[in-house]
């Protein structure tokens, strides 16, 4: 191996290392405020960008529909939790919030696909299919296991997992999709060259963690969130509420989730399917740097994606068992640093 | 135990239908073929039951165990032409031999590392049986050869319908037994108990490894049935996707029931049919939509039926016939320690100290118990009492000074050493298992007097000691005037009641030295005094105790001798009525504002 | 009165811990409940700030109580738990500010203010991590985090719990000190003596109901108060 073949390696595994960092970091945004570790992230990445590239195929992109039914189904969940209480203003939030919304949205996306929307619009109507799903995800799935341990968490997100899957398959078929390249050309520096799309990723996950950054050490919404993962019964005692609080988080994973796969559309071509792979690429960073640290988990994916494109290079038929496998030893560390988890 | 109960109600029933099930006139061929699935599917489900739903390890990987059994059996069916029966024990030993450092590995990680790290194994492995060249690679091995018998090859479904049926009903069986022994009794004190067991000298570590590798034996058995079954292998059924199948069959047969895990994998496993003929209609094209469904019902589970569904349908069966009772006499006695005079000294605690970081707990203190007394430890909160019980206990370790039991150093000792060595103790959070009887909950006590291994309980030839063990729990629970609720869930007696089975159970260990951590805590006052006979009895028949507590009155109208704390050192020691008067408690209890 | 509870009853599943509690609170007094562990102390204030359902009334300045803690906080009662629940990985102003959530931006920026008055200690401090604080400093913190909520009650879970006894004066003369800017305050206390030096009135609570009430005073004279606490009457 040559050094630009070595050079080409690390390009190659730093870009995909920067989405498995956009990944990692909701994954850990997700587990810091709802302890919710949240393997179905890469559904979002998969559901943005097939709703991208079927918007750029000029189709009516089924997640616009899979969002209606979301909305609904969040929307009888939120009535069975209010079913003792209900009272005429929390009726009619429910109904913007889960029925109003999402009709909105498919309505806005059904009025402009004739129009041949440009770039940018297309990007919006995926981001606002997309992003809306998260907190309706929360509200059916995890709001009321709140008090559930870690472990039934996982299952559940597990479960959700599975469901998020299927539907994928059912609204975007089984063959792959890929976006049209965003214009603008790149520069070569050296024997590389540096595509706009990379500059895209780098520069979104540069933006992505300093605004989680800024956001949770910043703002008093953010300080809220981490006080809840903190402390649950400290954050109800000052008034924070705690569903709101998840919901944002998994509002805010589902957007990163379909930025993640708008950026990466044009780049690859991707199958309902592929969003679960990235994402566990994600979560191994985010299990590396503890599922605690923003920064920490952004060096671990970089690390994730050179040692993948390394191991293609080298091994290229074994790189999902090198990925997989170095979880293990960084499992036992984390297990034997925090003691004896007994009694969970 | 209900698990118990219901198998050897269910056994017969379940054997006689099964036998004539493939002749039932009408049955169509398809569902034999079915029901063969059914019974794949309730191997590893079995052994999933008792991994995740009784020890508490949820385990998501276990497809990759069949794997090994599918992949060993085709491997030497087909390149070397072992004969399939002959390859059923190398399946074992492959699988078990495979599991055994990944059990090691796994066992280690804590809380949710755990499921974390079977995704990650299952993952590599799936990926691994689709990399190998002597495996076929994504191709997998065809041609395999059927089982057969006599020369009579197995093709037909009929024919492997009994083979696989009654591995299951064996499996099942095995579990049963496993889970009803002394060693079973570990298992289950797995989730939730662990530092009981530890404390009664069970090795929990190495139980958590017993359920795994058996665990993953059951579903290399059924990887082994699979492989002659379909005659051909492929890494796809072994993936993760498989492994969260079988989780969900666990989970929805609901955790903790042998039968429960057979039911779930017949539920999924019709869902899986029919929602596999339906929902390519609904929907159009072809692709797994069942997962959906799957998922969500994973979800609904969790949120509505957190213990499964297996327990909802039991619920509704007439009530099962009582269990045999287990007297107090009758069976041969365990051996008993031999009484040493009162008086005499026992244990001691010399200049012990606890820092934790630049907090000293506990401040080079001394003192002493000697047998037949009664020794209270007492203090305000946070005087360092209850480091000082862990300190005795092994719960935690020293950092300077000595602690002699029977002229041994306890150094730094682990629990079990500790149980070892005569000392039983009880919990301040009271820790019983719930889903347990009270008698299964003070055998627990018993752990150390009896030997029988994994193998003896499978076989049931452990009968003769665990008749011992459990006459011995009975005849403590008599002692303590628990004998009406010997076979009551231990989940259903009220605090007083717990306080006092812990002590049984403390006593079942035949303890030199009993250690209570503030057996009085949350007792209502008759029973306290009913606490505070038993213990004056117990001190009666030449029990030694040590308490600590925090109820004045109690400790001052029990005790021989009182040692008092206050900022983790000694301030006084001496009889009840000269601690009354010390000028130094009745500042470090009145103080504060004065 | 300024909070009104009439036969509250909570239970823990089935098993009934608080049996029919009464007891008022004037404002700007003091009262304390004492009582051993597990007397159901804290069950009652968990109970009334709306942590634990229960069964009976709660009157909050002669309103029914809504039904969420939030909405409890926000109509101006605070509980400062026995834990004290703090963010421990925030640093004490993130702390502090978080007390003040439901408050506006300028409230939160002018109780931030009285509260460092209040605390120079917690000013000192205000970057460092609360779960490095020694325990009385914790508790300061505790109390300015309630205070940033603007309360009108407060409800106290044991603020002298594993505190040196200096440290327990200074923090009950805080307690004691608040009363004047007309904070009335429900204290819950195993240490007897202290909250009864502190108090207006007091009850002793066994086994989930009040069997004694009376003036501060008075109570702390009854020889049966001292009994629960000792075994013994003291020499």
């Amino acid at each position: 191996m040559d050094g630009t073949i070595l050079l080409f390696l690390l390009q190659d595994g730093l870009t995909n290392g920067a989405v498995y960092a956009l990944l990692g970091l909701a994954m850990v945004l997700v587990f810091a405020v709802t302890r919710v570790i949240f393997i179905p992230q890469g559904e979002f990445v998969a559901y943005g960008a097939l709703t991208l590239s079927m918007l750029d195929a000029g189709r009516f992109p089924g997640t616009a529909s899979l969002l209606v039914f979301a909305g609904a189904a969040a929307f009888l969940v939120e009535l069975w939790g209010l079913r003792h209480d209900l009272t005429a203003a929390r009726l009619l939030r429910a109904v913007a919030h889960y029925l109003l919304l999402p009709a909105l949205v498919w309505g806005a996306v059904w009025l402009l696909m004739p129009a041949a929307p440009g770039q940018f619009l297309k990007i919006l109507m995926t981001l606002a299919i997309v992003v809306p799903m998260g907190g309706y995800v929360y509200r059916i799935a995890f709001r009321p296991l709140a008090d559930a341990s870690v472990l039934v968490l996982l299952i559940a997100a597990v479960g959700v997992h599975l469901a998020m899957l299927g539907l994928g398959l059912v609204f975007f078929g089984a063959e792959g999709l890929r976006a049209d390249p965003v214009g603008g050309d790149g520069f070569e520096l050296g024997p590389l060259l540096v595509t706009a799309q990379s500059l895209a990723v780098y520069g979104v996950t540069l933006l992505v963690m300093i605004g989680l950054y800024l956001f949770f050490e910043r703002t008093l919404m953010g300080k809220a969130l981490r006080a809840t993962a903190i402390n649950r019964i400290g954050a109800r005692l000052v008034g924070i509420r705690t569903a709101l609080s998840g919901g944002i988080a998994f509002t805010l994973a589902a957007a990163i989730g379909g930025v993640s796969g708008i950026l990466i559309a044009p780049m690859t071509t991707v199958y309902y399917d592929t969003g679960f792979l990235i994402g566990l690429k994600g979560f191994v960073a985010a299990i590396i740097a503890g599922l605690a640290s923003f920064p920490g988990t952004v060096v671990a994916a970089l690390a994730v994606g050179i040692i993948e494109a390394l191991a293609s290079f080298f091994a290229s038929n074994f790189k999902e068992i090198v990925v997989f496998s170095l979880i293990i030893p960084v499992l036992l560390i984390r297990s034997l640093a925090s003691g004896p988890g007994e009694e969970e | 135990m209900r698990m118990m109960l219901s198998s050897r109600r269910l056994l017969p029933a379940l054997a006689l239908i099964l036998a004539v099930f493939p002749w039932i006139p009408g049955v169509p061929a398809y569902w034999v073929t079915l029901a063969n699935l059914i019974g794949l599917a309730s191997l590893v489900s079995i052994g999933l039951v008792l991994l995740t739903g009784v020890g508490g390890m949820t385990s998501f990987g276990q497809a990759a165990f069949c794997g090994f059994g599918a992949y060993t059996t085709a491997v030497l069916s087909t390149h070397y032409g072992v004969s399939p029966w002959l390859t059923l024990p190398v399946c074992l030993l492959v699988t078990g031999v495979l599991a055994l450092p990944l059990g090691l590995l796994t066992v280690r990680l804590s809380g949710h590392f755990l499921p974390l790290g079977t995704i990650a194994w299952g993952l590599a492995l799936y990926y691994l049986f689709g990399q190998l060249d002597f495996l076929g690679r994504y191709d997998g091995i065809s041609s395999i050869p059927p089982l057969s018998l006599f020369g009579h090859p197995f093709y037909s479904d009929q024919d492997i319908f009994y083979v696989i049926w009654a591995f299951v009903l064996l499996a099942a069986v095995a579990a049963g037994n496993l889970l009803d022994s002394r060693v079973g009794r570990s298992i289950r004190a797995l989730r939730g108990g662990r530092a009981v067991a530890e404390s009664f000298g069970a090795d929990t570590a190495r139980a958590k490894l017993t359920v795994f590798v058996f665990a993953a034996l059951l579903a290399g058995l059924s990887g082994w049935l699979y492989a002659h079954m379909q005659r051909t292998v492929n890494p796809s059924p072994f993936g993760l996707n498989l492994g969260i199948e079988y989780l969900l069959m666990a989970v929805v047969g609901g955790a903790g029931h042998v039968w429960g895990a057979v039911f779930g994998a017949g539920l999924v496993t019709l869902l899986k049919d029919v929602l596999q003929r339906i929902l390519p209609v609904l929907f159009g094209g072809s692709g797994n939509y069942e997962t959906i469904v799957f998922g969500a019902l994973m979800v609904l589970v969790l949120q509505f039926a957190s213990q499964g569904l297996w327990p909802l349908i039991t619920r509704r069966l007439p009530a099962p016939p009582a269990k045999a009772r287990v007297g107090a006499s009758g069976a041969a006695t365990l051996p008993r320690r031999q009484r040493r005079p009162a008086g005499e000294a026992l244990m001691a605690v010399e200049a012990a100290r606890k820092a934790f970081g630049g907090l000293v707990a506990v401040n080079d203190v001394s003192f002493a118990v000697r047998t037949g007394e009664i020794v209270g430890l007492i203090g305000p909160n946070g005087a360092g009492k209850s480091t000082t019980f862990n300190l005795i206990s092994g719960a935690t370790t020293l950092t300077a000074g000595a602690i002699v039991h029977d002229g041994i150093a306890m150094g730094a000792v682990q629990p079990r050493a500790v149980a070892r060595m005569g000392i039983a103790r009880t919990f301040q959070h009271v820790k019983v298992l719930g889903d347990m009887t009270v008698l299964e909950n003070v055998a627990l006590g018993a752990h150390l007097r009896g030997s029988a291994g994994v193998a003896r309980s499978i076989l049931r030839l452990d009968r003769a000691e665990e008749r011992r063990l459990l006459a011995e729990a009975a005849t403590q629970i008599e002692r303590v005037g628990l004998g009406e609720l010997m076979h009551a869930p231990a989940s259903s007696l009220a605090l007083g009641q717990l306080r006092i089975l812990e002590v049984a159970r403390a006593l079942a260990l035949d303890p030199a030295l009993l250690l209570l951590d503030e057996p009085a805590a949350g007792l209502r006052h008759v029973e306290k005094q009913a606490l505070a006979a038993l213990l004056s009895r117990l001190r009666g028949d030449g029990m030694s105790i040590l308490l600590v507590e925090h109820d004045m009155g109690f400790v001052m109208s029990l005790t021989d001798h009182i040692v008092v704390l206050d900022f983790g050192t000694k301030i006084a020691e001496g009889a009840p009525a000269e601690i009354k008067a010390h000028p130094a408690v009745i500042e470090a209890y009145l103080g504060g504002a004065a | 009165m300024i909070l009104d509870v009439r036969d509250l009853h909570v239970a823990y599943g089935r098993a009934e811990v608080v049996h029919g509690v009464s007891l008022g609170i004037a404002p700007g007094t003091i009262v304390t409940v004492i009582g051993a562990n597990g007397a159901g102390k804290t069950t009652l204030l968990n109970a009334v700030m709306g942590l634990h359902p229960s069964r009976g009334q709660v009157l909050f300045e002669g309103r029914p109580v809504p039904e969420s803690v939030e909405a409890r906080l926000a109509a101006g009662m605070c509980l400062v738990p026995e834990r004290r629940e703090l963010f421990a990985a925030m640093s004490v102003e993130d702390n502090l500010v978080l007390g003040g959530f439901l408050r506006s931006a300028d409230e939160r920026r002018e109780t931030l203010e009285e509260v460092y008055q209040r605390f120079p200690r917690l000013k000192e401090r205000y970057r460092q991590q609360a779960g490095t604080l020694s325990g009385g400093e914790r508790q300061m913190l505790a109390l300015g985090r309630a205070l940033m909520s603007r309360p009108r009650l407060l409800l106290l879970d044991e603020p002298s719990l594993g505190l040196a006894p200096r440290i327990v004066r200074d923090i009950l003369q805080i307690v004691a000190d608040l009363r004047r800017i007309g904070v009335s305050i429900l204290l819950v206390e195993q240490n007897a003596r202290a909250a009864l030096d502190v108090a207006d009135e007091g009850h002793v609570m066994e086994l989930g109901q009040l069997r004694h009430s009376g003036p501060a005073r008075e109570l702390a004279q009854n020889p049966a108060v001292i009994e629960t606490y000792l075994g013994f009457h003291a020499a």
